[in-house]
């Protein structure tokens, strides 16, 4: 369906990747957000908190990310989209209720504007070494979906596409941006509302006598209800069966859990998103994500200069990761060469589903700036030899 | 001939006569998990009775609780309940309540749940006067986890953790609520069913944080560990200590072990609640341009 227009700031403008993320998640049709100040994140609520007073949306600032997360948590289940905007130490204390919202499957987007850490760290400068926590963060087994946005009219985009998601999947989506584009101002086109599409709250057609919240006949997702439309429903964070009543067994846990994790997997390849730049053909493929594939832009482009046949795969959603494409490309090319702004996250990944085939090279820059291009370039040259 | 014949008209008769409360339950997951002389589920009972008396729209009625023995209150009550993570019943309620403003929202938790790992919510839910109704049943102990030390075991009392007595200092709950802000604060015991039902109700009907302490026994580890005797005697105890001061002084309700329970409603303010501030501040400064989230909550549908 078309988006509520109330929420969509059509036209071109001039915004920050922050900015940019607020007016995505309000043109998605968001109308809850709880969040607590963190840099360099906090734009993204300055900028709703200013708006949302026009377009029946309610934002609560917090006691601290714990009750951030648990609110969004809970205003999900009224149908109302919901976020939260943190950095990577608030980030951390939302572990625990992501936990909760990929167990009760409670469609929400989290935002990390990734900076510098561990801990504090390098609070006004950026980093990407939350991408392994945004995957496994909390506790336990599941799955979920991380966005990776590159520029402030990504920012816009994809949380659009971030909201969707977690509508269709009934899963916590992570929007991993960094302070880099979170802070970087260009131009952010933002459409009419009639060319927004956005994916509603799916209820239940079912009546209260007949519904069960986790039943899925054979499919992935439950029906949903409402709270407050008297269906009387129970849901929990502990493993629970069909009525989501607590059940402490290994069959229900299977059952349970398996679910979770497979109604991801198993539509790994709808979801799975990246952008090729002249991968066919290359002898090395950078696999990048967020501010780095900028500069590894640059750095491809100087790179193909000195006569290497070089390509990019840049990946738009970190989360499922692109299994089946970078083994394809491992049997075909001489290496990956990983730049991110972390000490080696996601070339794990590379490595892992590389199987062998070829090397993946980590080119790491460890926070509060970018790479400079020149030293892509040599770990360019060096895994071409 | 006889005995079998009686023993048939019993069980008939029984099979006819639903108890008063279990519409309000998911008879379905019965029997419970509370140890036999727990106070729980004589709170249960109560809350469950005001919520007919006081005539709410049970399908406009949300249970929130947090984990621990009193955290399976929501799985057992037969309205929208929420069996959170330990600690964030309150800002899982504070959720909901402003998701879909027309809930009424109840969250029931337990002292460790709601004060000891949730304690930094209680208060700032109570300094914005939310609208929610808070339930704590106060057992002086951590149940489910073995019997642990509380923040609200009284001075001296041996906990599992503490073996030779607690020396920390025990929160005094209604004194924190009213400090902090809370519209509505009461405290009683379960042996003081008829009056916690009434304060159920009464506070079902105001709006704001409100808040209700009720003392419970623990006979499985509290009283156990403590040699306080059988639930039968943790009753007696409430009978002869419990004393009644609606206008009690907060400074003078604190709790020691042993010793005197004070009761009674202590606040019944009607403040502006969260809520009521925000639609006027936001009328006030925006006027006409000001769009509140609708009642049924700010859902976007076909």
């Amino acid at each position: 369906m078309k988006t509520d227009p109330a929420g969509v700031l059509t036209g071109a403008h001039y915004l920050d990747g922050d900015f940019a993320c607020g007016e995505g998640a309000m043109a998605a049709g968001c109308r809850f957000v709880a969040g607590y100040p963190i840099t360099p994140s906090t734009e993204v609520v300055e900028r709703i908190s200013r708006r949302f007073p026009m377009m029946g949306g309610t934002f609560i600032q917090m006691e601290d990310e714990l009750a951030s997360m648990a609110a969004v948590v809970g205003a999900s289940w009224t149908g109302t989209k919901c976020l939260t905007v943190t950095s990577g130490p608030g980030f951390s204390l939302m572990m625990e209720n992501i936990g909760l919202a990929a167990m009760m499957e409670t469609p929400c987007v989290v935002v990390d504007v990734q900076r510098g850490g561990p801990s504090t760290g390098l609070p006004t400068m950026v980093g990407q070494a939350d991408m392994m926590q945004a995957r496994w963060g909390s506790h336990g087994d599941y799955e979920l979906i991380a966005l990776c946005p590159q520029s402030p009219q990504e920012a816009f985009d994809l949380m659009i596409d971030a909201f969707n998601l977690s509508e269709i999947y009934r899963i916590p989506v992570m929007f991993m941006m960094d302070e880099c584009v979170g802070h970087m101002t260009e131009k952010v086109v933002i459409p009419e509302a009639d060319q927004i599409e956005i994916v509603p709250r799916k209820l239940t057609s079912q009546t209260p006598e007949e519904f069960l919240p986790y039943r899925v006949n054979g499919g992935y997702v439950p029906e949903f209800a409402r709270a407050g439309d008297g269906y009387r429903f129970h849901t929990t964070g502990l493993t629970h069966n069909e009525h989501g009543y607590p059940v402490m067994s290994a069959e229900c846990q299977e059952q349970n859990v398996r679910r979770l994790i497979y109604k991801i997997r198993d539509n790994a390849d709808q979801i799975v998103r990246f952008e090729d730049d002249g991968v066919d053909g290359a002898d090395i493929v950078l696999v990048t994500y967020g501010i780095t594939a900028r500069v590894a832009q640059m750095a491809m482009e100087m790179a193909r200069e000195q006569g290497v046949k070089v390509g990019m795969m840049r990946l738009i959603i970190a989360w499922p990761f692109p299994e089946k494409r970078i083994k394809e490309l491992a049997g075909k090319i001489k290496a990956f060469v990983v730049p991110e702004v972390n000490y080696g996250q996601m070339v794990l990944e590379v490595q892992r589903c590389a199987e062998g085939l070829a090397p993946a090279v980590l080119v790491s820059h460890g926070g509060g700036g970018v790479h400079e291009p020149e030293t892509i370039v040599e770990a360019i040259m060096g895994a071409a030899k | 001939m006889s005995t079998v014949s009686e023993q048939t008209a019993v069980e008939s008769t029984e099979s006819k006569v639903e108890h008063p409360i279990a519409p309000y339950l998911r008879m379905d997951r019965m029997p419970h998990i509370w140890c036999p002389t727990c106070g729980i589920g004589t709170v249960v009972k109560c809350y469950a009775t005001a919520l007919g008396e006081a005539g709410v729209d049970l399908d406009k009625v949300a249970i929130v609780s947090g984990i621990g023995c009193t955290g399976r209150v929501a799985g057992y009550m037969n309205l929208d309940a929420f069996h959170t993570t330990h600690g964030r019943a309150i800002p899982f309620a504070t959720g909901l309540k402003l998701g879909r403003p027309e809930l009424l929202v109840t969250v029931f938790s337990g002292d460790g749940d709601l004060v000891g790992i949730g304690g930094n919510h209680f208060i700032h839910t109570a300094r914005r006067n939310m609208d929610l109704l808070v339930i704590l049943v106060n057992n002086f102990i951590y149940g489910m986890t073995g019997g642990q030390n509380a923040p609200t075991t009284p001075l001296t009392a041996k906990t599992s953790t503490m073996p030779y007595g607690n020396f920390e200092n025990p929160f005094n709950l209604p004194h924190l609520a009213a400090s902090c802000g809370a519209s509505y604060v009461a405290r009683w015991t379960c042996l003081h069913t008829r009056r916690l039902t009434k304060s159920f109700k009464e506070a079902l009907g105001r709006k704001g944080f409100r808040f209700i302490e009720v003392i419970a026994p623990c006979s499985t580890l509290y009283a156990r560990l403590n040699r306080l005797g059988t639930g039968f005697e943790l009753m007696r105890f409430y009978h002869d200590n419990a004393e009644i001061r609606h206008d009690a002084d907060l400074n003078d309700v604190a709790i020691d072990f042993q010793g005197k329970i004070v009761c009674g409603k202590f606040v019944d303010e009607e403040r502006p609640t969260f809520i009521d501030l925000m639609h006027a501040h936001y009328e006030r400064t925006l006027g006409d341009k000001y769009r509140p989230m609708p009642p049924e909550g700010g859902w976007i549908h076909e």
